[in-house]
């Protein structure tokens, strides 16, 4: 198997596996306002739905960061404002050292080559008109990675068998797989391009448990041999503390916490932490019933007219009257511990 | 390399027992079932398939000249032999005496002709219009769409009335005239087709993988909106082949002498819809079966393609 580009082909011992210290891509104050419009002719913008609200983060090279956060929090729109597929209000958005805000279509197509994405629907990421073989290969010939049809190939035959499929699937089409193996379809797309950095949005959510534990074992084989970096974006926590080295909690477009993966599920500072963490069920009845559960009062708040202040304050237990007026700031309360909340 | 998990490994193996099962009909097999489902496209497409051998073997069907006038025979009844060539003018003789079943085969022609011409570049520029349309959005769509609005604000003949009357008669200008107001109707359908799709990860996906756009249009959307494509396709081939034949009929289509059906109804048939009936009846009769033809195979490619709207 070709390494994906030299610098991860080190045979670094303390390279596998771990994550490093250095920074592969760094939001600052990233938001993404959608402009809400009224008038056919001439549109007025009436209000802004705000998906993601200024949200700063730091991903290592190497590592899995995990993404959490109901429905409608903004986690996803992070993710496609990551890859340009929508484009950010504002905010920087730095990877090596560059800012992809400022790059014009041009100049991004390089930028893609390293980032890639795996999507949550197995059955919608995939062309139905397009054989697997070729769905793993477009990628390659259009940007000129294996030139060599036949080369090319055999590239094709290799990421297959490298995501657990047989090399007679590149026959097939879509419609002729399991959810399971289509998702490996993904991945190997992915791979095909020699990334450095993929996203996971809700890569799993949408298989059934067993082919769940199968895909995120591959996922982080993958990532120890290719020396990938993750941002794994889903709302399934169990399957975050399985992948994660870091986790960052997300509500209504802000952030709310980011900690090292057990830290946070073993110590959550954060209020709204908190509660979804207790949310989880364990598959224990006696342990169940005897649990505090503490769960929170109320909607959601819509995005579009989110509240004043901490936007969780009207949900929070332990909101006063300071929560109200200001939005607490995202600081480091431990070494690595980040949350927004004033009563921490 | 990682190697695939047991469990993965047995999936495998199951997805191939089904495969043997599932094996392949013979393509003859698959007609007749296909055309025992849909009796009524399938008696279409045998009418279609007749008038495409007509067309192309007119020269060997037919052994009166077809645009020669023989003013001995004008008005000839069916049936009357002529005596020079010893041949039987089977349905009759129009007013300038030429066999009128030599001019409807090699009416068909005409008809065919345009009809397919008009149907394949109408709706394939309609295709790319509407995709295009769909994908980018913004002040592109809302252009192309204000346009496709206007265009087709007007009925199908008249527009083409106004093109031809611009352009002047001619074949060539007749196919244009009918070519140009399929084209909005095609991209209306295609477009709200597209529009679904853009929304679909693949697109999401491939525009990740950074392709071009003209590469995401041409290679990952017009393959999935090909059944309303071909729907509209399969429609446009009765329309235009009735448009040519009434632009024709109002002098601004094909020209004498070609032999077009719409032409032979003009004139000669209006004046003689009494004393020479079989003038008027056999073209209309033409144009009546390739128009029903075609929009019977039209049903049908509608209902394989779109089950949703079988039970309409």
């Amino acid at each position: 198997m070709s390494p994906p580009n030299e610098a991860v082909a080190r045979e670094d011992a303390q390279f596998r596996g771990v994550p490093t210290d250095d920074v592969l891509i760094d939001l600052k104050d990233l938001k993404m306002h959608f402009p809400v419009t009224e008038g056919v002719f001439i549109q007025s913008v009436i209000a802004h739905v705000k998906a993601v609200d200024g949200i700063s983060f730091k991903i290592m090279k190497g590592e899995t960061l995990g993404l959490v956060g109901e429905s409608g929090c903004g986690k996803t729109t992070t993710g496609r404002c990551i890859l340009k597929l929508e484009d950010p209000t504002s905010g920087e958005i730095i990877f090596h050292g560059q800012d992809l805000m400022n790059l014009d279509d041009k100049e991004m197509v390089e930028v893609r080559k390293k980032i890639q994405v795996i999507f949550q629907d197995p059955f919608s990421s995939l062309n139905p008109r397009m054989k697997i073989g070729e769905i793993i290969a477009e990628p390659m010939r259009v940007h000129n990675i294996v030139p060599d049809e036949e080369a090319r190939n055999n590239r094709v035959v290799e990421l297959l068998n490298t995501c657990g499929l047989k090399a007679n699937f590149a026959d097939r089409y879509p419609h002729e797989m399991s959810g399971g193996q289509r998702q490996r379809v993904g991945i190997a797309r992915a791979l095909a391009m020699n990334p450095e950095f993929i996203i996971c949005d809700e890569a799993v959510s949408a298989l059934d448990v067993s082919i769940q534990a199968q895909v995120v074992n591959l996922l982080e084989d993958l990532r120890e041999e290719f020396g990938l970096t993750y941002l794994f974006i889903s709302h399934d926590l169990s399957v975050v503390r399985h992948i994660s080295h870091r986790v960052a909690v997300m509500y209504l477009g802000h952030m709310v916490e980011l900690a090292e993966c057990d830290e946070l599920f073993d110590n959550p500072l954060h209020p709204y932490t908190r509660a979804l963490l207790e949310a989880v069920p364990i598959p224990d009845p006696d342990l169940e019933n005897g649990r505090a559960h503490q769960i929170i009062k109320g909607e959601i708040p819509s995005p579009i007219n989110p509240p004043s202040g901490c936007v969780f304050h009207p949900r929070c237990p332990s909101a006063h009257d300071g929560c109200k007026k200001e939005f607490p700031e995202f600081r480091e309360v431990k070494p690595g511990h980040w949350v927004a909340c004033t009563e921490v | 390399m990682t190697p695939p998990s047991e469990t993965a490994a047995a999936e495998i193996e199951v997805e191939a027992d089904f495969e043997e099962l599932a094996e392949k009909k013979p393509w003859y097999i698959r007609t007749i079932e296909m055309a025992r489902q849909q009796p009524l496209a399938a008696s279409g497409f045998v009418i279609i398939i007749i008038m495409l051998l007509m067309a192309i073997f007119a020269d060997l069907l037919t052994f009166f000249p077809s645009e020669d006038n023989d003013l001995e025979y004008m008005l000839a009844e069916p049936g009357t032999i002529h005596s020079d060539l010893e041949l039987t003018f089977l349905l009759g003789a129009d007013q300038f005496g030429r066999d009128l079943l030599t001019r409807i085969v090699y009416g068909a022609r005409t008809a065919l002709f345009v009809g397919f011409t008009c149907a394949i570049i109408g709706s394939t520029l309609g295709l790319i219009l509407g995709v295009a349309s769909a994908y980018f959005g913004g002040w592109f769509d809302l252009v192309v769409q204000r346009v496709v609005d206007v265009v087709m604000a007007f009925p199908l003949i008249i527009l083409a009335l106004a093109v031809v009357a611009t352009l002047g008669p001619g074949t060539q200008n007749v196919i244009i005239a009918i070519t140009i107001p399929f084209i909005p109707q095609c991209a209306r359908v295609v477009r709200s087709n597209a529009l679904a799709i853009r929304e679909i990860p693949y697109v999401d996906a491939a525009r990740a993988l950074g392709f071009s756009n003209a590469r995401i249009i041409m290679r990952h959307m017009v393959p999935n909106v090909m059944a309303p494509y071909l729907i509209m396709l399969t429609s446009f081939l009765g329309q235009a082949i009735l448009l040519e034949a009434s632009l024709s009929y109002l002098g601004m289509g094909v020209q004498e002498p070609t032999p077009a059906w719409g032409l032979m109804l003009q004139g000669g048939a209006e004046e003689f819809a009494e004393s020479a009936p079989w003038v008027a009846i056999w073209p209309g009769v033409a144009i009546s079966l390739a128009v029903f033809a075609f929009n019977l195979f039209g049903d049908g490619v509608r209902d394989t393609l779109d089950p949703k709207l079988r039970s309409r």
